[in-house]
């Protein structure tokens, strides 16, 4: 016989609530039989009140505080039973010192939001003015984990295997021509998910999801009195464990958790992986002068990194920087990618400003940073990829030293800056072959493969592609500071004129330009990213920095589709004939050797004399010939890849390796040609004509296959 | 309009017709009917939306819970859902796995 339940009846009463000793673990509010489980900790607090409202109420419900028996340690918890938990908001007051210098910011006339808040309402529909006077800006609600998953897990395609999409949820369908039924919501990429399959990646990465405050730092735009500059991209958390309510259609209704599982599902289903961009090196709270929101009024001196005068260190360029090596934050990154991980079934991380979460509580890099090793050695992240940005705004640049413990891969700015470089004609061939075959000069050394190695030629940060052929110097004025943010290394080359032109030749170079720059990518070993929109021509009009823009410097424009319809068609074709040829796709660093027997290196470089490559400084040419009888350590049988780049001035006779067994060379893409002739759709290549040789124009690429 | 749940079963087919506004207040009348044509066992639930006005989160989450509830053997209709009411229902995943009709006409 079973007896009802007695661990689950309230022993204390306040007012009209009964409440119960709480459960320390977790951390957050949980759902318990009968009522709702509040854990807190604070290191510093005197004493703590659960603070109740109905949702959207102004003014309190109720303010429970928590009786001296109920902390256990420093963490206050208590189970409220009978709660409506579906219509309450809840934060709390801390009552402690206040005192800046020694690191202590108590303020008990604030109500706080719960640092591990899963729901946050405020800033329900995106855009819409809060109202000012508010007591409680950003209110934690409670979540119901019962989304129906169905068979679906985290689809771990091999590192080596993903082709990567950068974007912004609101970016990719706000504007107006994206044609979807909510613009610039997560059910709204779920409508998408055509053209992603259709340009062929198998992995996107979204910028910012965390809640965050579109409102922080708003000012008019000085272009446009009628604008307002927000914080848009949103790389200011207010709450890592909730998505952003603004980013769903359904965040008016509090539903933005399962619109967020459906698409990630949904994606899942066509074979897309869901890369979260995350930022834990700082918080929304900013400098002194920010607002208090959560983490400073729970227990500023734990959750920030503080100079001994009990300033905030600011090595994110943000205002504030998260003490992540303080065995407490630590615990709450990683409670935080658990829970991502497991509830929303996250594929992996990028890790904004990531060489920040290697520095210690004084800011000193550490030599094996305790958080980096532990996301490494995670059970619950075993399966997760794991990216790191690997510098910060505090000096320190670990592109190839990243503490990685054998799981950690990189954001590769070296490549960034050597295809750039080599493209606009400086040269650095031996530099390239480096990045073409996965950057072994920076990863091999310390047994990391080359899908450490994320490639990139542009990201969120910066150029678009278009700009970098199409700009010298970064044009940021409507950022609103004179010109003197975003990145002044850019090594972009404009082709003969500053910005938009009708001049028939520079639009010419610069369509071959970008060819160039896609095809090079998808032939270099290492994980290719693509950002968002740079396969139609999307520019930000020399705007290298657009943060702070709610518009069409930032929203992808949906008619460049048939405008440029030639490069989605480039980018399409590139990224399909990588997905075909798992030469390109090598898990292991090449050993320049003949291991197969098959007659050729499983690498080689050539010049415009085969087999002779030009490694002076001032050689702008250089060629690679992939032996397909070493594809994936020769486990699998591919074709043989040869790809001419020729970055001169002057079109080059280009010699080529001859094939062994009948097998001839067939032409994949030629940039130098013009659209339908630029390339071909994998296994429709034509046949070269002079197998011994060809013409490989200025500042132009061939791929050749040999089959 | 004041919520309201009525179920009918017919050999295997319960059948829940609902009006009204559904949300928070009144969900635990539209669970309650669920459960009901679950422990008759049902093989098929129809939920008959004509009526429905609108639909709370918490209407949602006894949706999924319908889901669950009825298991996988189970078809479950949602039939005649107004457009805000199924524009909600698709936005949220509930799409997924039922069978949405304008009119009940069983596969």
């Amino acid at each position: 016989m079973v007896f009802a339940r007695i661990d689950i009846q309230p022993t204390h009463t306040y007012g009209d609530f009964k409440l119960r000793r709480g459960r320390p673990f977790p951390f957050g509010a949980t759902l318990v039989p009968g009522g709702v489980n509040f854990s807190i900790f604070s290191s510093h607090a005197k004493s703590c009140t659960l603070v109740l409202f109905k949702k959207h109420a102004k003014e309190p419900m109720a303010e429970i505080p928590f009786p001296d028996e109920f902390r256990i340690g420093n963490v206050f918890c208590t189970i409220v039973f009978d709660l409506d938990y579906e219509n309450i908001e809840y934060g709390y007051r801390m009552e402690g010192p206040f005192n800046p210098k020694e690191g202590h910011w108590f303020d008990s006339s604030k109500i706080l939001m719960d640092p591990y808040a899963k729901v946050i309402g405020g800033r329900d529909v995106w855009g819409v003015t809060p109202d000012w006077n508010d007591i409680y800006h950003h209110r934690a609600r409670i979540v119901l984990d019962d989304f129906d998953w169905e068979n679906d897990r985290p689809l771990e395609i091999p590192p080596e295997d993903m082709v990567v999409y950068e974007m912004h949820v609101r970016s990719f369908t706000r504007h107006p021509s994206s044609q979807v039924k909510h613009p610039g919501t997560f059910a709204a990429i779920r409508d998408k998910i055509p053209y992603l399959k259709e340009l062929g990646v198998n992995a996107i990465e979204l910028m910012p999801v965390y809640e965050f405050d579109e409102f922080e730092n708003s000012r008019p735009n000085p272009q446009n009195p009628d604008e307002l500059l927000v914080n848009y991209w949103g790389y200011s958390t207010v709450g890592f464990f909730a998505p952003k309510a603004g980013y769903a259609a359904t965040g008016k209704i509090g539903m933005q958790v399962d619109e967020l599982k459906t698409l990630v599902k949904e994606l899942h289903k066509n074979g897309l992986e869901v890369i979260l961009d995350v930022v834990f090196n700082h918080t929304a709270e900013g400098n002194e002068y920010g607002p208090t929101i959560s983490f400073r009024g729970v227990d500023n001196k734990t959750y920030y990194m503080l100079t001994p005068e009990g300033y905030y260190f600011n090595f994110s360029g943000c205002g504030n920087t998260l003490n992540c090596n303080n065995p407490i934050v630590r615990n709450i990154v990683l409670d935080c990618l658990r829970y991502w991980a497991s509830e929303y079934h996250i594929d992996g991380f990028r890790f904004d400003l990531a060489s920040i979460l290697g520095r210690d509580p004084s800011g000193a890099p550490l030599a094996n940073p305790p958080l980096l090793e532990t996301l490494a050695f995670d059970p619950i992240l075993a399966k997760c990829k794991l990216i790191a940005e690997a510098w910060d705004a505090g000096g320190l640049y670990q592109v190839g030293s990243f503490p990685a413990f054998g799981r950690w891969a990189e954001w590769n700015g070296k490549y960034r800056d050597s295809i750039r470089k080599f493209i606009k004609g400086d040269g650095t061939v031996g530099d390239i072959a480096q990045r073409l075959q996965g950057s072994p000069d920076l990863y091999a050394w310390e047994g990391r493969g080359p899908a450490t190695s994320i490639n990139f030629i542009t990201a969120h940060d910066g150029f678009t592609l278009l700009d970098l052929v199409s700009y010298n110097g970064k044009h940021n004025e409507a950022n609103g500071e004179n010109n003197n943010d975003g990145s002044n290394d850019n090594d972009s080359w404009n082709c003969g004129w500053e910005g938009p032109t009708d001049d028939a030749g520079i639009n010419a170079l610069r369509r071959r330009q970008i060819k160039n720059a896609v095809a090079i990518l998808m032939v270099s070993t290492g994980v290719p990213m693509i950002l968002m929109g740079d396969e139609v021509g999307r520019t930000q009009y020399g705007n290298n920095n657009t943060y702070c823009h709610d518009n069409e410097l930032n929203w992808l424009d949906w008619t460049l589709l048939e405008q440029n319809a030639d490069l989605f068609r480039f980018f399409k074709n590139c990224i399909a004939f990588r997905n075909a040829h798992p030469v390109l796709r090598s898990k292991y660093h090449f050993s320049n050797s003949d291991y197969m027997g098959s007659g050729y290196a499983d690498i080689t470089w050539h010049g415009t004399k085969a087999w002779n490559a030009d490694w002076s400084a001032s050689c702008r040419t250089i060629a690679m010939m992939l032996c397909g009888k070493h594809a994936k350590a020769g486990t699998v049988e591919d074709n043989y890849v040869y790809v001419a780049m020729n970055m001169h001035w002057e079109g080059l006779w280009f010699e080529i390796p001859g094939l062994r067994d009948g097998m001839k060379w067939h032409v994949f893409a030629n940039t130098g040609a013009t659209a339908p002739n630029d390339i071909w759709s994998p296994g429709q290549e034509p046949v070269l004509e002079n197998q011994h040789g060809m013409l490989v124009g200025d500042r132009s690429v061939v791929i050749l296959v040999g089959k | 309009m004041a919520f309201n749940a009525t179920l009918e079963t017919n050999n295997d087919t319960a059948t829940i017709t609902l009006s009204g506004e559904l949300d928070a207040s009144t969900a635990p009348q539209f669970k309650a009917e669920v459960e009901k044509a679950a422990t008759q066992g049902a093989k098929r639930l129809v939920l008959m939306m004509q009526d429905l006005e609108y639909m709370a989160s918490a209407g949602l989450r006894v949706l999924i819970f319908t889901k669950q509830k009825m298991g996988a053997s189970a078809d479950i209709y949602v039939v005649g859902a107004q457009e805000m009411v199924l524009d909600t229902i698709n936005k949220t995943g509930f799409n997924q796995g039922v069978i949405i009709q304008d009119e009940y006409s069983p596969l």
